[in-house]
């Protein structure tokens, strides 16, 4: 058991996996020097600039050639550096990784993990701050992984490097500098969710670092008498639907929290089928529809903060 | 060449009523269904270059590749039934003309967006160097594909890493139903290329000594570890856009100049003023239908996937339970 930031615990899974597999290569800009959150620190030292590459900013050729070295016998990971210039790949993403497999009717695998981390990043404003994890959601033929502490970051990363589909991974990036224990040994697998909390009034479900604010939220709770259950879904495709719907239908109650736009967001899938399978009562909870400003009260507007889950419980329980 | 010609005649005339388009009605009849894109006149560049290509060596192609394929020692038969979608294709049926592959001859795919293939194949080479493979990869686009950001994103990237690919822009004239000359600034591909540092050779694409010649040269240089090397091939789109496309938004004086200038033609003669016999030509003429009439009675019987199979080979984390 070590202390590790999330960023740490992503490093280590990854030396650990291109130290067993020397088909496992990086490629992305900066990623040399140890990625711009230190993702990568120290990985190119180690298994030098051929394995850990520092490419031209081609997010196309970056994802692109991340397919075709896949079909060529490599397994990839592929930097993006945040969700935002990933928009710049999306053929390379949509048309070609998630793609290959079926279209041509089996006769290659594409395993590769890419990198887009998600989320607000303060003061980013508008194009360095979304979260797109229900775009990719809606794809067939890729897994989306959105870890929120550095043991599911170094689990997940490494289960994704092993599951031979090319995998959509989605860190977020104001969770880089968070520190915990990390056991050895790998236990999140993916399609799992995680019970951070029990409860019985009812069941909260979030992912990424919207994940932490709503156990603020269920600790407030708690002290004004209520019982939340929280789940943790943290892999969006394939998504737990069983550990939901159990606990949902056990709480009778469900509310589904996302740092993403309400608004066709991943949380509406997640309502949706938890309604067709249990009939409780849903609330569903998201960024208003608007483009993340860069001042601090225009940023705070597209925030969804504990005060407002909290509120969004009480209101489920009327 | 003649197998080409044959493989694109038959599969246009299987095509009729196949897609909804440029004024066309779908039919029951047709047997090649969806937008067939036909390399007919087009066949010297396929064959001139994919001679000098090895079983092991990769190939990326566009959504006009039927020659690509034929060229790089596909089975023919199993290519038909791919268009025919039949479970016996290539793909089993989940591609067709446009997605047509045979990763088993290193042919990693036709694609259907403009440039698509150029990222794929310098990934594919910088996998090979990466792992010491003496192989090479042979990246066809056409034309309208210099247009596309990823044509400058993949030459700069395989000069910048020195990878084993040749770039081959077949150039037919034509981005769709727009002239490229019209919408395409500055010298072309062979520019383009030499700007990125990437040593280019321009051919005439309907000789196919021409086009062997320069490929053969450019691919010594790219296995002798030089780096990448593009080839600029012109020739001429015969047919429309797709198969149904009559493409009378071409001047038809010079589309009937055009078309006199066969790819095939020029082959036989330079065959016959060197002393071959005609006799051959006509005996290999209809070798190459009979293989493809051959190929036609196989797909006609074979069967469909069975529905099920839409379920497979889209990814295997949680397959069988997620969809």
């Amino acid at each position: 058991m070590s202390t590790l930031t999330y960023a740490q615990a992503a490093a280590t899974a990854l030396a650990d996996a291109m130290q067993a597999d020397e088909r496992v290569v990086v490629l992305g800009e900066d990623v040399g020097r140890g990625g711009i959150f230190g993702q990568y620190a120290g990985l190119q030292q180690r298994f030098g600039a051929n394995r850990v590459i520092d490419t031209p900013i081609s997010e196309a050729t970056i994802m692109g050639a991340g397919v075709g070295m896949a079909l060529a016998g490599c397994r990839p990971v592929v930097e993006m550096r945040v969700v935002d210039f990933a928009l710049c790949a999306m053929d390379e993403i949509v048309n070609q990784a998630a793609k290959n497999r079926f279209m041509f009717g089996g006769q290659g695998r594409v395993p590769l993990v890419a990198r887009m981390p998600i989320g607000m990043w303060s003061a980013s404003a508008a194009q360095h701050s979304q979260s797109f994890e229900a775009w990719f959601a809606h794809l067939p033929g890729v897994v989306v992984v959105c870890p929120s502490t550095p043991q599911d970051n170094h689990d997940l990363l490494r289960a994704a490097l092993d599951c031979g589909d090319p995998v959509v991974y989605m860190e977020h990036k104001e969770l880089w500098p968070m520190s915990a224990e990390v056991r050895p040994g790998l236990q999140a697998r993916l399609g799992e969710a995680r019970r951070w909390r029990e409860g019985h009034d009812l069941t909260i479900v979030s992912w990424s670092r919207q994940m932490h604010w709503a156990a603020d939220a269920a600790e407030t709770l708690a002290h004004q008498g209520v019982s939340a259950e929280l789940i943790d879904l943290r892999t969006l495709w394939p998504w737990d639907r069983d550990a939901v719907c159990a606990s949902a239908a056990r709480t009778g109650r469900l509310l589904v929290v996302h740092e993403a736009v309400q608004a066709a967001g991943f949380g509406a899938e997640v309502a949706a089928t938890v309604a067709e399978a249990t009939g409780c009562r849903i609330r569903r909870l998201g960024a208003p529809r608007i483009p993340v400003g860069y001042a601090p009260t225009l940023e705070e507007a597209a925030r969804v903060r504990p005060a407002a889950i909290v509120a969004a419980a009480l209101e489920l329980l009327k | 060449m003649l197998r080409i010609r044959a493989f694109e005649d038959a599969a246009e005339h299987l095509s009729q009523g196949g897609v909804s388009a440029f004024g066309a009605a779908t039919g029951q009849a047709a047997r090649v269904r969806g937008p067939l894109h036909l390399s007919t006149g087009q066949e010297a560049v396929a064959a001139g270059v994919c001679h000098h290509l090895q079983r092991g060596d990769l190939l990326t192609s566009t959504h006009r590749g039927h020659g690509h394929t034929l060229a790089k020692g596909a089975d023919t038969t199993r290519m038909m039934c791919e268009l025919f979608g039949r479970a016996t294709g290539s793909n089993g049926g989940k591609g067709g003309s446009m997605h047509i592959a045979d990763f088993s001859v290193g042919m990693l795919g036709a694609n259907g967006v403009v440039a698509a293939g150029l990222p794929i194949a310098v990934g594919a080479a910088h996998a090979l160097k990466l792992r010491g493979a003496p192989k090479v990869v042979a990246c066809f686009f056409g034309d309208g594909a210099i247009n596309r950001g990823p044509f400058l994103e993949a030459l700069n990237w395989a000069a910048a890493y020195a990878l084993p690919v040749l770039f081959v822009c077949e150039d037919n004239r034509w981005s769709a139903t727009t002239a490229t000359a019209a919408t395409t600034a500055g010298e072309g591909a062979a520019a383009r290329a030499a700007a990125l540092g990437v040593p280019a050779e321009s051919v005439d694409g309907n000789d196919v000594e021409a086009v062997c010649d320069a490929a053969g040269r450019l691919l010594q240089q790219v296995r002798n570890g030089q780096g990448p090397r593009l080839l600029h091939a012109l020739t001429y789109r015969v047919k429309g856009h797709v198969s149904v496309d009559p493409a009378q938004y071409r001047d038809a004086e010079a589309h009937a100049a055009a078309v006199q200038d066969d790819p095939i033609e020029r082959a036989a003669a330079r065959w016959r003023a060197l002393g071959g016999s005609g006799r051959t030509l006509q005996v290999l003429a209809e070798q190459a239908r009979t293989e493809i009439d051959a190929a036609r009675q196989v797909a006609e019987a074979a069967p469909w996937p069975e529905a099920q199979a839409a379920f497979e080979d889209v990814m295997d984390t949680g397959a069988g339970r997620w969809f």
